[in-house]
């Protein structure tokens, strides 16, 4: 999978789980003043990108992701 | 009339949302149409005008009839200009978010454990109506939830009466919901025999065969009796006083000729500080199982020592919305004050023999002048009971 297609993959969970429209995920969006996410949606989020993406993601890996980027290249580093 | 050392107590809002309407007008008169068919459900409900749609996919059906009935007594009620301090949140449920339980579980079975929703806890736990209700108007007086099975909704509305009777809150709202319409829900009262087979609510009639389950919520905003005629609130009505004791008998079963839900009823009449000879109408439990339904008819005949005064229930159209049911019926008892009608008792036709009670059928009957009664049961040996009357009222029978 290329990385578009990995992120576009990763913006339908995000626009399904977060409801936000898709135009506001992009790399730079924070959770938390840009979604207005909070920890547990982000919890859901992962989950979700789980699911969709066939990865792990221990709960230790989400210290300090903040943003769309962060927890986009969380993702694709388990590819 | 006042009782020395402590407030009155008005009812200037009422929400409703139930299966045989939604909104007071609605559902006042669905009380006195024939019984939905079907299920009872809140067929018609919709979610969108108190809820974005993330808010509503994290909140459980029975928060949402909280939210929504607590937003439409609060409209109902105008301009409170409340302290967020003195303002309070008491609301009951019988089970909580159970469809959320129910989802989760399933989740965790075929998906297993990492797979369960981190929002499970706040959208099952039976505290999520009044927290989410509390959240939503910033009021931050005392903010608690009643359990008590059927008895929930009443015992919610007698403890948030109490808050303004001391002093403690100016306003607050109080109610309960219920959402328990989900597949684990049913079969668990059914197994326990506690449903109708029939599928037809009769509240003491010679058939009934067990209750009906229904889901909703009702809402009633409290107030100060002299903050509301100061900022000339539409008054529906004053809870005089309430009662809440426990059988201390058996986990379903009420006790035998109704002595609990004798001593209950005597004590609201006393907190009230009226007679049973100034009660003019009984908003029953009147679930239409064997067992209830007679208990109840055995404890009215001995408070009255007779027949007594006009009795209905509602469940013969609501059906039993467990948690819900007494905040519904004491919507429906400030509508009966408020518009001089008392609905009827639909779904009875043959009175049961055994049952020796002054009950209303066929067609709504003008409120004779008095106090209503307001009584739920439930499972546990709960009992509740609330005495609400018209804003005028005066007890003759009373001490000076």
């Amino acid at each position: 999978m290329d990385n578009e297609a990995a992120f576009d993959k990763f913006k339908s969970c995000a626009v399904e789980v977060l409801q936000v429209p898709a135009e506001k995920i992009t790399l730079e969006a924070s959770f938390s003043d840009d979604l207005e996410a909070d920890s547990l949606e982000v919890v859901e989020l992962v989950m979700a990108l789980e699911e969709a993406f066939d990865i792990t993601v221990e709960e230790s890996e989400l210290d300090g992701v903040a943003t769309i980027g962060q927890a986009f290249d969380l993702v694709t580093s388990k590819l | 009339m006042a009782r020395p050392g402590r407030r009155r107590v008005a009812v200037t809002g009422l929400g409703v949302v139930s299966c045989c309407g939604i909104g007071n007008d609605a559902f006042f008169a669905g009380l006195s149409a024939p019984a939905p068919v079907g299920e009872h459900r809140v067929y018609d409900f919709d979610p969108s005008p108190f809820f974005d749609v993330k808010q509503a996919r994290r909140a459980d059906r029975f928060q949402q009839f909280s939210v929504a009935s607590a937003q439409m007594a609060l409209d109902d009620a105008g301009n409170l200009d409340v302290d967020p301090g003195r303002a309070g949140v008491i609301f009951g449920t019988g089970v909580g978010g159970l469809e959320t339980l129910q989802e989760q579980i399933t989740v965790l079975v075929q998906k297993g454990a990492r797979r369960v929703s981190p929002f499970l806890v706040p959208m099952m736990m039976a505290n999520a109506g009044a927290a989410a209700i509390s959240m939503r108007l910033g009021w931050r007086g005392p903010c608690e939830t009643v359990v008590t099975a059927c008895a929930a909704g009443t015992q919610a509305i007698g403890n948030a009466a109490r808050l303004i009777q001391l002093g403690r809150c100016d306003a607050v709202i109080t109610g309960g919901a219920e959402a328990a319409m989900v597949d684990i829900g049913i079969a668990a009262f059914g197994n326990m025999t506690a449903l109708s087979s029939s599928g037809v609510s009769r509240p003491f009639d010679r058939r009934r065969d067990g209750f009906v389950i229904a889901e909703g919520g009702a809402a009633l905003v409290l107030e100060d009796l002299e903050r509301a005629l100061e900022r000339g609130a539409h008054i529906y009505a004053e809870v005089l006083g309430s009662a809440s004791t426990a059988d201390a008998h058996h986990i379903t079963a009420p006790a035998p000729g109704g002595t609990g839900a004798l001593a209950c009823m005597e004590l609201a009449l006393e907190d009230a500080g009226v007679t049973a000879g100034d009660v003019a109408h009984v908003n029953a439990h009147g679930t239409s199982t064997p067992l209830n339904d007679l208990a109840e008819a055995e404890a009215i005949v001995k408070l009255f020592e007779g027949a007594g005064p006009l009795v209905t229930s509602v469940k013969g159209v609501t059906g039993h919305s467990l948690g819900a049911a007494g905040a519904i019926e004491a919507a429906c008892c400030a509508l009966t004050i408020e518009r001089g009608m008392i609905p009827p008792t639909v779904g009875l036709e043959e009175l049961d023999p055994d049952i020796h009670i002054n009950v209303v059928t066929g067609a709504p009957v003008p409120l004779p002048e008095g106090v209503l009664l307001s009584n739920s049961f439930g499972f546990g040996g709960h009992n509740g009971c609330l005495v609400i009357a018209p804003i005028g009222f005066s007890s003759p029978g009373a001490p000076a």
